[in-house]
């Protein structure tokens, strides 16, 4: 398991590649790429900036993908979330999964991006034309971590 | 007892304040007591951490409620819900 907070950009056939390597038992590698939007409720975003909680957060992402690796029948899962400022179009987050079969890796990394998005310490500010402002959470992102307690038990 | 406060995003902004060593009074032992021991200071630590607001906080880096307990030397985060992803 492997948790990685930084401010540089990743290169996603390379951190695959890596989490993949001399495992021919795996059958089925899951991604999920989270990128920077221009336009979020309705406004511009020129720039956003991402704060965390230095060691919280690495403490929680490593949780996340604990609580994934009992739940379902998974090799190993990668999470590297980006901090610090970042443009539209740029890559925020990867979190990868691995597995014998693509059932397993497709609930696994859903599970974890959902966790992440209600538990673990970040924080997006946007600039938009009215200036700067943080982002509020999303009812929907509660929602969509709930249904893992009512799923799978 | 002596614990660490930290603020982040939103919170941090309006304190104007990342951290403080803060010594609590006898009886201060929970998340909750110490967010209301802080409320009443007044001014902006009223308006960053009073009940109005949607706060989360963390306690040694864990999630905590308002009745979690807190001991000399833990660290206690006061923050908004989380936007990350």
């Amino acid at each position: 398991m492997t948790v990685r907070v930084q401010t540089e950009d990743f290169d996603l056939s390379a951190e695959v590649a890596r989490l993949r390597a001399a495992n021919p038992a795996i059958g089925a590698v899951v991604t999920f790429l989270g990128t920077v939007r221009d336009i979020n409720d309705g406004a511009a975003v020129a720039e956003m900036e991402l704060e965390h909680y230095p060691g919280m957060t690495e403490k929680a992402l490593e949780d996340i993908v604990a609580q994934a690796k009992t739940r379902w029948d998974i090799f190993d899962a990668l999470v590297v979330h980006r901090v610090g400022p970042l443009k539209p179009l740029e890559q925020i987050v990867l979190v990868a999964v691995t597995a014998p079969h693509r059932g397993e890796a497709f609930a696994a990394c859903e599970f974890i991006i959902d966790y992440l998005k209600t538990q673990a310490p970040f924080w997006k500010k946007e600039q938009t034309p009215e200036g700067a402002r943080w982002v509020d959470a999303r009812v929907t992102d509660d929602r969509a971590m709930q249904k893992w307690n009512k799923e799978n038990q | 007892m002596n614990i660490e406060l930290r603020f982040f995003a939103g919170v941090r902004e309006t304190l104007g304040l990342a951290k403080e060593s803060v010594a609590l009074p006898a009886g201060v032992n929970t998340v909750g007591a110490a967010r209301a021991f802080l409320i009443a200071r007044g001014g902006a630590w009223a308006a960053a951490l009073g009940e109005q607001r949607l706060l989360r906080m963390a306690y040694n880096q864990q999630m905590a409620d308002a009745h979690t307990p807190i001991a000399d030397g833990g660290e206690l985060a006061f923050f908004p819900p989380v936007t990350g992803g």
